[in-house]
């Protein structure tokens, strides 16, 4: 038997292995050291992130590697997702410290759950097989859903955490009965060889289709776009804030990258059924999370509408990107592109804004309420402006990223011919202008509440005002990372 | 050789700004004269403009161009021609003015304030000199947030309801024209260059409804009757500066909007809707200066003027001739001068009183007889009396009308009867006959720093009044061509 066995290429696979390394290191570190050096695992899971950034920019050769007898692929687009993703990550973490430590949970089991969640993250954005793919989520999804819980006494937690288990777990079937079709009808589980069957017209499209449904399914409820979404508020609400940060950032990238793998590298033939699925649920995601939206007064639940509608411009974008009869290269990568623009912009507000948040809570008081952000402009005009620039920039108004990322969205759809569909979608961003603006009126129309000057570790103010003008930066020369997005998906593709 | 002056107008506010801002409103005095220096710099470099400026082209002149989001192909490209040149010098001289004026009657946040209209006056720049429609568009949904927190932080009791209609009505109209920006970027190959917009041939559906979500945009900023009705509250709860700069450049967003926009390219549906839009012209006209009248809220009354007088310059568009369309472009930048000087005199009474109620006037003139006299003047040029730059606009418009068609050519100048009656029955309510209650009397009349700019103003309105040539001169040969532009079909 052994005879067969041949060694598999690890080198494309370095990060994930250093990781996984790391991650016992920081197990046996705060087993035996984490009475007396509370900050040591937090400390090493940051090494590991760095780490694992050098290893993946070191090993990455520009080229599409497959490993594992095809079940695992290095190819640029995985680099520059998972570069992103450990950028996400980290700054989770730095700007969680004080919140995690005010509230007892600093412990290692923390530290350890991001890292797994990581690791089954870069797993799903280097998948080449459904099976790889769903290991992945697993890892990532189970990691996660023990994170949401990890305050253990509040019950509040424990509910999301139920829910989204159980909810989660339901997708998660969905997926895996949409996978066995696609392979009853093609045979093959590596994402390649089925794009070659589908190629090829000798799958039973019936049976393809009814995959693909649940399959998208699936793929829904992890992005959390309608009618997948019910876990998406109530698991932000409930979960501590910097476990809400970390879900509403990092995974947002696996997730599509998983959408990327499974539609575009895979069932791209189908291409013209799943997107007319997509964007139902991209119009519904983007009215519904807009409207609902305005009827909270939880800011960590505004923000789960509101990632709910940006998920829905995103689904936009993925919708774009075959027009005609013909496949146009150009189109493809264009409508991808900015998707994968869309996601990463999202991800840049979305850790502001929910590290906004994480700023203004002390120790027994969480800033949930959209009042914490009253006159928020008296206590502090920097930190004012910032918040000022993460609003407004996921409403949409230019010179901040979220505009070029909604621009570059729009521009995919109306060329792809969903003009309609576009003109709803900025309807819809007008509705969701009003709620963003509210919290701006909260922080620069109100007087404070509460005027307690905001105390905060020098490094997580100073990487909070950096994301703060990155999402301005970015949107005065949108051009460096619009054009990586598309560079990298030309390479890949 | 001068061309990086354009970019100097944009920038050297906005950047100055930061300073401002960062000197914040504990160092007021610093503060105050840096917001005025960066002010004053803002103005200086755009003088050249018009110094340097060569009239016999009707081109674009001062052109900078640099690649912007290659991706795309969106240039940050800028010029201005004889159209938009007045309204960037215009922008940077009520932006000095406007500092002037917060000098002492802003009490809190002073930075801020200063730091907002300072950013506000680079953005409006960027809008009037881009001549690329992507670039365009930020910088015109950009100077939202200026004025957004404007009305919002230093405005009156009903502040935050006026700031969130103003900015939720200009957005609703400018996301439809980003659509139809989006559309004709990709029918022109992948271009927003706004010439290469000019040449594309467009068939008629496809124009007019282009030109509605193009209008709906510039509709509500000019505003036109029937979207109108955010600038009354937006303007009676704004702080004085924010009224002067609503009225004076705001506006003229929407109207220079039509000329770069709407007019070259798409002609046909242009000239297929003006009997709409000039409909709604004489409504704006008409309607809203019997509402003027009416009004008990001195701002309110002003800003019911400007609405009427913003429907003269829609009207002179439309008409399509020359002296109409130069005569709109002269009411534009008088309607800068005289509303921007009658928004400041409103806020140099109520700084005093806290009312802008006319009943609780009266005999003004007995305890501010300075501040009478150049009321008065305003007062007059918001009529459009002779030797004032109210009724030269105005009378160009009129002219051009009756030369399209007799009967609105007279329905335009009923504007005559009906400004002289709301703004003179207001100043007479205001200013004459007794002193109308003890508060009246206590009132001291204007200082030297409100002289400077009253009387600064004063003498843009005469000037302009008297020897207009100097403003129109300028416009002569790029109205031509662009009305030369608007008479060729470009139906395919």
């Amino acid at each position: 038997m052994l005879n067969n066995f041949v060694m598999p290429d690890l080198y494309p696979a370095a990060p994930e292995i250093f990781l996984l390394l790391m991650s016992f290191v920081v197990l046996f570190a705060d087993l035996f050291l984490g009475a007396t050096q509370r900050r040591l695992a937090g400390r090493l899971t940051l090494l590991t992130l760095i780490g694992c950034a050098f290893i993946t920019v070191y090993t990455d050769d520009g080229q599409s590697t497959l490993t594992f007898s095809n079940m695992f692929i290095d190819d640029l687009l995985a680099d520059f997702l998972k570069l992103t993703t450990y950028v996400a990550v980290a700054t989770m973490l730095v700007y969680g410290r004080q919140y995690l430590a005010d509230r007892q949970l600093d412990k290692g089991e923390f530290y350890l759950l991001v890292l797994y969640a990581t690791l089954g993250m870069m797993v799903m954005i280097s998948a080449a097989s459904l099976l790889t793919l769903y290991l992945g989520l697993e890892l990532m999804s189970l990691s996660l859903y023990a994170l949401v819980a990890i305050d253990r006494d509040s019950s509040r937690a424990t509910e999301a955490a139920m829910k989204y288990f159980v909810l989660g777990a339901l997708a998660s079937g969905l997926l895996l009965y949409g996978m066995s079709m696609i392979y009853g009808a093609t045979g093959n589980l590596e994402i390649g060889s089925i794009a070659q069957a589908l190629l090829q017209d000798k799958a039973d499209k019936t049976v393809l289709v009814f995959g693909l449904v649940f399959i998208v399914a699936g793929i829904a409820f992890k992005l959390g776009a309608v009618p997948f979404h019910m876990w998406i508020p109530d698991v932000y609400h409930g979960a501590p804030t910097v476990v809400t940060l970390f879900i509403g950032s990092a995974p947002k990238l696996a997730a599509y990258a998983m959408a990327l793998r499974l539609l575009v590298y895979g069932l791209f033939s189908l291409a013209k059924e799943w997107q007319t699925m997509l964007l139902i649920m991209a119009v519904l995601s983007i009215g519904l999370g807009n409207l609902a939206a305005i009827a909270q007064s939880n800011l960590k639940r505004m923000l789960a509408y509101s990632a709910i509608s940006h998920m829905g411009y995103m689904l936009l974008g993925l919708t774009a990107g075959v027009a005609g009869a013909e496949v146009d290269p150009f189109t493809v990568v264009n409508a991808y592109g900015s998707a994968l623009y869309y996601t990463v912009a999202y991800v840049l507000m979305s850790l502001g804004s929910f590290g906004m948040i994480l700023l203004l809570s002390r120790a027994g008081y969480e800033a949930e309420h959209l009042d914490d952000f009253k006159g928020l402009n008296q206590r502090s005009p920097w930190f004012a402006a910032i918040m000022l620039v993460f609003m407004l920039s996921m409403a949409g108004i230019p010179f901040f990223i979220g505009f070029f990322a909604k621009f570059a969205v729009l521009l995919a759809a109306v060329k792809a011919g969903h003009t309609v569909v576009a003109v709803v979608a900025v309807l819809f961003s007008l509705i969701g202008a009003f709620y963003y603006l509210r919290v701006v009126k909260l922080m620069y129309f109100d007087d404070p509440v509460d005027a307690s000057p905001i105390c905060a570790p020098v490094n997580m103010t100073f990487l909070l005002s950096l994301n703060g003008v990155a999402v301005a930066a970015f949107g005065l020369f949108p051009d460096a990372i619009m054009t990586m997005c598309t560079a990298v998906l030309l390479r890949s593709l | 050789m001068n061309s990086s002056l354009l970019s100097l107008a944009i920038w050297v506010p906005i950047v100055g700004a930061l300073p401002v801002l960062a000197l914040g409103s504990e160092r007021r005095n610093q503060m105050r004269w840096l917001a005025l220096a960066v002010a004053l710099a803002g103005f200086a470099v755009t003088l050249p403009l018009y110094l340097g400026f060569d009239i016999s082209q009707a081109g674009m002149q001062f052109v900078e161009q640099a690649p912007w989001i290659t991706r795309f192909n969106v240039q940050y490209a800028l010029g201005v021609d004889g159209i938009s040149m007045p309204f960037v010098i215009l922008n940077s001289f009520i932006t000095v003015i406007v500092v002037i004026a917060g000098w002492e009657v802003i009490e809190e946040k002073q930075a801020q304030y200063m730091g907002a209209f300072l950013i506000m006056s680079g953005l409006v720049n960027g809008i009037f000199s881009a001549l690329d429609g992507i670039l365009f568009y930020v910088f015109f949904e950009a100077s939202l947030i200026p004025m957004y927190l404007i009305i919002g932080i230093w405005g009156g009791p009903n502040r935050v309801y006026a700031a969130i209609k103003f900015f939720l009505y200009t957005l609703l109209g400018s996301l439809l024209m980003l659509i139809a920006m989006i559309w004709l970027f990709l029918e022109a190959g992948g271009s927003a260059d706004i010439f290469d917009w000019y040449r594309l041939p467009i068939g008629m559906t496809a124009q007019i409804l282009l030109f509605i979500a193009f209008m709906l945009s510039f509709a509500v900023k000019i505003p036109m009757w029937p979207v109108h009705t955010w600038l009354p509250d937006a303007h009676v709860e704004a702080p004085t500066g924010g009224s002067v700069v609503l009225a004076a450049i705001a506006l003229k967003q929407g109207a220079y909007g039509f000329l770069r926009f709407s007019l070259p390219i798409l002609p046909d549906a242009s000239h297929y809707l003006a009997p709409m839009v000039i409909t709604l012209s004489l409504i704006a006209v008409i309607y809203i200066g019997f509402v003027a009248l009416v009004q008990s809220d001195m701002k309110k009354l002003v800003a019911y003027s400007s609405i009427s007088h913003m429907g003269f310059v829609t009207l002179g568009f439309f008409i399509f001739n020359p002296i109409g369309m130069e005569g709109a472009l002269v009411q534009m930048i008088s309607h800068g001068f005289v509303a921007g000087a009658m928004f400041l005199c409103i806020g140099i009474m109520y700084d005093r009183m806290h009312s802008r109620q006319i009943a609780d006037y009266g005999g003004v003139i007995n305890s501010m007889p300075k501040f009478a006299a150049f009321f008065l003047l305003f007062a007059m040029a918001n009529a459009g009396l002779p030797a004032t730059s109210g009724f030269v606009g105005e009378f160009m418009v009129i002219l051009g009308a009756v030369k399209f068609n007799f009967w609105i050519g007279f329905a335009a100048a009923i504007t005559l009867i009906l400004g002289a009656a709301y703004t003179l029955w207001m100043y007479k309510r205001v200013v004459f006959g007794a002193v109308a209650n003890e508060h009246v009397a206590k009132l001291t009349d204007i200082g030297a720093r409100e002289f400077l700019f009253l009387a600064v103003l004063a003498a843009c309105v005469l000037a302009m009044g008297l020897y207009p040539l100097p403003f129109t001169e300028v416009m002569h040969a790029s109205v031509e061509n662009l009305l030369k532009h608007v008479a060729v079909s470009k139906l395919p």
